[in-house]
């Protein structure tokens, strides 16, 4: 048995595992060094299992038991894709943590942070990994009561963390509910839980249960991934939770719930297109259409700038579900290139906004950041160049995934899609203006002395750089999101 | 120098100066000088790489290929050669000029006036050795968000306001409209590369030929059609050398050359002559000029006047697309450099009067001409070219540009560009007028810095040099139509 075959257990397996040890070694110091090696290692494999495994669809028996009975891990272009998406982003994210959470949490609760924050990485892993329709959900709930518990941690800065991480918690357990109930209803009705197997004996199923269980599991399912209208958890988890903690979440959480939506769309209901073409086009595409429009305009009018990333995280997700709703392989290679994007984009800017709370000692508005890009320039420039990312400014890797995801809404014809799609991320630049415009038009308040400290600014420029790098030689990121389309609409049908 | 070295030298010359001025900044010495010395570098190369179009070798360079028909990549065609030249070429004397401006008038952050400016001039020269219009696109924004710190420069509330209409309608018009014209280009014909004779003929119903090209005509802001208009005379707080350069030369010349290279390489003259598509934009162009003339005789402000004159000499080289004949579109292209040399001319005087007299208003030059008599005499030269009068090289492409609209029987145009010329002896003339008839205003103090008076002087001398040397020009501008 060599390493190579046991790479997509091990992407999932180390952060579980090692979130024991991570939680009850007594040093703070040793604590982040487990956490760090850990991330690395699944970073490690969930890359080798990427490049062996993208290009064709391999499964791991888990304990050498075949599906349909046992549970199988899957390995093809999606998945993997995913998987290094996560697991690249925790690196970036816990090499941010070290100094962060230090400063925001209490010492005596540092290590069982960093075991929660391994558990969290762990069940997203899972959840993307598994070809399981009901391990899908024990991975769900691993990484909703983990995330719980790192929203929380944000209380010692701000009680409104409580509420947020309450919300998360009950909203989460409706989704979950909806979803487990969906897979209740498909169980009943073919017997098998595998998501393969499923895909084959659901069209010869009874329709009524069929059509309800894929009702109940994508409802679910969007609330995880925080779509319009069942986002409403999403800001304030994101605003008050530990910096590292919005971090992490904004950059990996919600994107692994919308790859489940696809799975669930694209291979579970993959030879029943008649039915998710009801939900592709009446409700997905509708829906991410509002969302991206209420993001925007909330986050123009939000002032708090952790909010206001937040709220700008619902349109964002808004054009990933509408790449997932046209549903061609063209518009789901866009919406895995926004996937990957949006995560350096979104991570580094909730890194940079982290480094300006701490810089000015409070949280971050529009109201007391004034002159900070100057005073802080290496701090400023970064969260810059991600912020133009986002608005899709050429060069940067935003532009790659509006490019594509415009062009695969023109080639199937939606003309006035195109049109809002271009108007709302016209919009978007209003609110990455409000803090350009403060932050280095106006002079720094008499009196305020702020420095930068380069553990919190080198992991937000790893993502800077990458945002720069995949504008330019996107290949890789496109060629592999291609891969996962493919894979994703070739294994229903 | 191989070829490929001028065109990476050229492209990348303007990039490094940016990356090298912060570093330069201990001394200001060394930090001015880059600035100089990186424009005579990528002028240099610019020639070189011009020389080689001319003789007909084809100068490439594929950066990266991103998919099917989709890449950032570089293949300088005769009108690129030709705004390479310009952009470059004027940007050693900006530089120049810019020092002198800078310090005369002790502005503020100069390093990060430098960096930005220089960031400016890489994006136009890629946007003018662009091969495909993805890579235009990509400089295009990049000389939208590179300028925006030089327009808001001064940071007082005006300057911030003017930023934010500049960064909305350029951003806006280029993202709601630009690009889905662009991408409805690459899903109709699969590829984006300019090409001669144009991609789109058989491959797209004519009836839609009129939107597509609305999509561009109004996507590319910066070409200042009306009623997009509107950012060029606000974006005139910016410092002068801003306004010389950048918004006499290289942004808004930018624009037109985009609007050019799309009716030349994507729908091609013959397919738009056959089709029509582009006469309800060649009326569009008309009312512009004489719209913009007519707001510029009401002006006071020097610069403002300044931009809505440019707003109309914009409107003619879109004109000259717009006919879509051979000789127009010569025409069109010729007015991209005798506009540039012309109204930088204008501008580095109108600078010249702010930071050696401090004013900035035309009813404010009585009797200014005889103490500043290089200043005028250039800034006479310079409104004479843009009027179009020999021996000044505007007469050219404004002969040119009646020419192809006869040929495209449209001769209304003809009458449009004449009484246009008339407004422009009114409002152009009115400066110099002033300045040399009209009683002296003795309470005035007038400084005397070399680098502020030198460059327009030679701006002016160039438009003259221009109407003699068209010979240098031609052999770009038939290549250019030549099927």
């Amino acid at each position: 048995m060599n390493i190579a075959m046991n790479l997509p257990a091990l992407v999932v397996v180390l952060p579980l595992i090692m979130s024991v040890v991570a939680a009850v070694v007594p040093s703070v110091r040793i604590s982040w060094l487990v956490t760090m090696a850990t991330v690395l290692a699944s970073a490690a494999s969930a890359l080798a299992n990427m490049l062996s495994n993208a290009y064709t669809r391999s499964s791991y028996e888990l304990g050498g038991w075949p599906p349909p009975w046992g549970i199988e891990f899957v390995s093809d272009g999606a998945s993997t894709l995913m998987a290094v998406v996560i697991t690249v982003l925790s690196v970036a994210s816990t090499l941010y943590a070290k100094p962060l959470i230090e400063i925001e949490i209490h010492r005596s609760d540092i290590p069982r942070v960093y075991g929660a924050w391994l558990l969290a990485i762990g069940g997203l892993l899972g959840l993307v990994m598994t070809g399981d329709a009901f391990n899908l959900f024990v991975f769900l709930e691993i990484s909703a009561l983990s995330a719980v518990i790192l929203i929380a941690m944000g209380a010692g800065r701000d009680r409104r963390a409580l509420p947020a991480a309450f919300n998360y918690l009950i909203i989460g357990a409706v989704g979950a509910t909806f979803y487990v109930i969906g897979v209740g209803f498909t169980y009943a009705v073919t017997g098998t839980l595998n998501m393969e197997d499923l895909a084959m004996r659901l069209p010869e199923a009874a329709p009524a249960p069929v059509l309800v269980g894929l009702a109940f599991m994508v409802v679910g399912i969007m609330v995880k991934a925080a779509a319009f209208p069942v986002h409403i958890w999403l800001p304030a988890a994101y605003g008050y939770s530990p910096s590292a903690v919005a971090t992490l979440l904004s950059a990996v959480a919600t994107k692994a719930a919308i790859y489940i939506l696809a799975r669930i769309l694209f291979t579970v209901y993959g030879d029943m297109p008649e039915i998710t073409v009801l939900i592709l086009n009446w409700i997905l595409i509708p829906l991410s259409l509002i969302a991206m429009f209420v993001g925007t305009i909330l986050a123009i009018y939000e002032r708090d700038l952790r909010l206001m990333l937040a709220q700008s995280s619902i349109a964002q997700i808004g054009y990933i579900t509408l790449a997932i709703g046209i549903g061609t392989t063209a518009s789901l290679s866009a919406g895995y290139i926004h996937m990957v994007n949006h995560a350096m984009i979104k991570g580094g800017m909730f890194m940079a906004v982290g480094a300006l709370t701490v810089a000015i000692g409070r949280r971050a508005n529009i109201g007391n950041i004034d002159g900070l890009g100057r005073a802080m320039p290496l701090t400023g420039a970064a969260l810059l160049i991600c912020g133009l990312s986002l608005i899709g400014l050429p060069l940067t890797a935003g532009f790659i995934s509006k490019l594509y995801l415009v062009y695969a809404i023109l080639d199937e014809g939606y003309l006035m899609i195109t049109a809002l799609v271009m108007l709302s991320s016209a919009l978007s630049v209003i609110y990455l203006w409000k803090m350009v415009e403060v932050m280095w038009m106006r002079p720094l308040p008499k009196g305020v002395v702020v420095k930068e400290n380069p553990w919190i600014y080198g992991p937000l420029w790893l993502l800077a750089a990458a945002n720069i790098i995949f504008g330019i030689y996107a290949t890789p990121i496109i060629h592999f999101a291609e891969l996962a389309a493919q894979s994703l609409l070739g294994a229903g049908g | 120098m191989s070829l490929d070295t001028a065109l990476t030298l050229g492209i990348l010359a303007p990039l490094v100066t940016a990356i090298l001025v912060p570093i330069l900044a201990v001394r200001s010495n060394w930090r001015d000088a880059a600035g100089p010395i990186g424009a005579v570098i990528t002028f240099v190369a610019a020639l070189e790489v011009a020389m080689a179009v001319k003789n007909g070798v084809a100068v490439n360079f594929t950066l990266v290929i991103l998919g099917e028909g989709l890449s950032i990549a570089f293949n300088v065609t005769p009108l690129g050669a030709i705004f390479g030249m310009v952009a470059s070429g004027l940007w050693i004397l900006a530089a120049l000029y810019t020092v002198g401006y800078m310090r005369g008038n002790h502005e503020k952050h100069q390093t990060r006036f430098a960096l930005c400016y220089a960031v400016a001039v890489h994006a136009a020269i890629a946007i003018a050795w662009s091969g495909n219009l993805l890579t235009l696109f990509i400089f295009y924004e990049v000389l939208t968000f590179s300028t925006y710190p030089l327009v808001t420069h001064k940071e007082s509330k005006e300057a911030i306001t003017a930023g934010r209409i500049y960064m909305g309608i350029l951003v806006g018009t280029s993202v709601i409209l630009l690009l889905p014209a662009i991408l409805w280009v690459w899903t109709t014909t699969g590829t984006l590369d300019f090409t001669k004779g144009g991609i789109l003929k058989g491959v797209i119903d004519p009836a839609y030929v009129p939107f597509l090209l609305a999509l561009f005509a109004y996507g590319i802001g910066k070409a200042a059609l009306m009623p997009i208009h509107r950012w060029l005379p606000t974006a005139m707080v910016a410092p002068t050398p801003v306004s010389a350069l950048l918004h006499a030369v290289a942004v808004v010349k930018a624009g037109v050359f985009t609007m050019l290279m799309v009716i030349v390489y994507i729908f091609g003259i013959d397919f738009l002559s056959e089709t029509g598509g582009s006469r309800w934009l060649a009326y569009v162009a008309g009312f512009t000029i004489l719209a913009s003339s007519v707001v510029a005789i009401t002006k006071d402000d020097i610069k403002a006047r300044l931009a809505y004159s440019t707003i109309s000499q914009l409107s003619y080289i879109v004109l000259g697309a717009a006919l879509a004949t051979a000789a127009a579109i010569e025409g069109a292209a010729l007015h991209i450099v005798m506009h540039a040399s012309a109204k930088i001319t204008l501008f580095f005087c109108a600078g010249a009067i702010y930071v050696n007299a401090h004013l900035n208003k035309v009813s404010q030059l009585d009797g200014l001409g005889p103490r500043m008599p290089l200043v005028f005499a250039a800034y006479f030269l310079g409104a004479l070219s843009i009027i179009g009068i020999p021996p000044l090289g505007g007469s050219w492409s404004k002969f040119m540009l009646m020419a192809g609209a006869v040929d495209a029987a449209m001769p209304i145009m003809v009458a449009v560009l004449a009484v246009s010329s008339l407004m422009n002896v009114y409002y152009l003339l009115e400066p110099v007028w002033r300045g040399f008839f009209h009683p002296v205003n003795a309470e005035i103090k007038v400084s005397n810095h070399r680098l502020t008076i030198i460059p327009p002087v030679l701006t002016a001398l160039l438009s003259v040099a221009l109407f003699f040397g068209i010979d240098l020009l031609t052999p770009f501008t038939t290549q250019l139509v030549m099927p």
